[in-house]
């Protein structure tokens, strides 16, 4: 059977019906969990498993959405412009705290994988998962990590931020409406800002406003933070 | 025909990134540098958000979907972390938590420092 699936059109039609179906179930449940791309995954791989299809046959149309990425991570300067000018009246708050926030959720990560014996390779997948996936996933590859690795610690931090982000605010007892935004959209990138947004108009503006930014600071000091303390 | 005009602007800043990217060896994602090179250009109006809109909206839509086959392949790297997947799932969370809880109270203690109200 695999040899009739040989062609870019299997794994760009399987994906499809996948996600289609996650945004169903997702519109349905409205759980975090149940995120379209968690559903997808599990589809996917389910159906892989199932009839013995190897990856290789599925990334050959696989390769053909993910080479989307590019393009559509250039794109997200479009709603960071958008919301640059929030930066007027706190830029200095809003940007170190977007620097120390970063900065600490990539030692944070090196540390605690070193201690619990994570291999290299494992570490450096997770060290850019704080940020927006088509970030995340372009820096792993580029500092020597798995992407799929770090789309699952992408996944984790933005769902988990999602659910838990309200009484993470509290247990730090962080009130100010700027400072929860920035919290939110650094480490829980777009999926937490979706709960920023819930919160209010000035949480969500400061969460996607963070999101890209983060991204950019994680990109320039991911490389310098591993060699120092992984060299 | 917008739609051709509005693709050739961002394929041709990721290609320049692209370039620029492979000649100075730099250690930053092309696309990422794209992305840096139009937001500067957004903010000098050299390119205007209308110049984009179609292509722009159609990406931001439907961003998650392009993570399927990569998000897929980790069943094949499962082997590697199989052994220790609490773990990492352990840490993921930790790691969290605290950087969102440090990110908090950063800006709030700048901003409160600097009189400023709630």
């Amino acid at each position: 059977m695999t040899n009739y699936l040989d062609t870019p059109l299997f794994g760009i039609f399987l994906s499809l019906i996948a996600f289609q179906i996650g945004m169903y179930v997702n519109k349905r449940t409205k759980m975090a969990i149940f995120s379209p791309l968690v559903i997808a995954l599990i589809i996917v791989i389910s159906t892989l498993n199932f009839f013995h299809i190897d990856y290789e046959i599925f990334n050959k149309g696989g390769s053909i959405i993910t080479f989307f990425l590019g393009p559509a991570t250039v794109i997200l300067a479009v709603p960071l412009y958008k919301q640059i000018n929030r930066l007027k009246d706190s830029a200095v708050p809003i940007l170190i705290g977007i620097i120390v926030g970063s900065s600490f959720s990539i030692i944070s990560v090196i540390v605690l994988g070193k201690m619990f014996g994570l291999t290299e390779v494992v570490i450096k997948s997770l060290v850019p998962k704080a940020t927006t996936t088509a970030i995340s996933q372009e820096l792993s590859a580029q500092i020597g990590g798995i992407p799929a690795i770090t789309i699952a610690g992408t996944m984790v931090n933005g769902i988990f931020g999602n659910l838990m982000g309200v009484y993470i605010m509290k247990f730090f007892k962080i009130k100010d409406k700027e400072a929860v935004g920035v919290a939110l959209g650094t480490t829980s990138h777009a999926v937490g800002t979706a709960k920023a947004m819930e919160l209010g108009e000035v949480q969500g503006g400061m969460s996607s406003l963070s999101i890209s930014i983060a991204g950019i600071v994680t990109v320039f000091l991911a490389p310098i933070l591993i060699k120092l303390l992984m060299g | 025909m917008r739609v051709f005009k509005e693709l050739a602007i961002i394929v041709g800043i990721l290609l320049f990134s692209y370039v620029i990217q492979q000649l100075t060896k730099m250690p930053v994602p092309a696309p990422v540098l794209g992305m840096i090179i139009l937001l500067l250009s957004l903010l000098l109006g050299v390119v205007k958000l209308e110049d984009i809109e179609l292509v722009s909206r159609f990406f931001l839509d439907h961003l998650t979907f392009l993570f399927v086959p990569s998000g897929v392949g980790l069943m094949v790297v499962w082997g590697i972390i199989k052994d220790q997947w609490i773990i990492i799932f352990l840490i993921s969370l930790l790691t969290t938590i605290l950087a969102m809880g440090i990110t908090g109270i950063t800006v709030q203690l700048i901003k409160g420092n600097k009189g400023g109200d709630k």
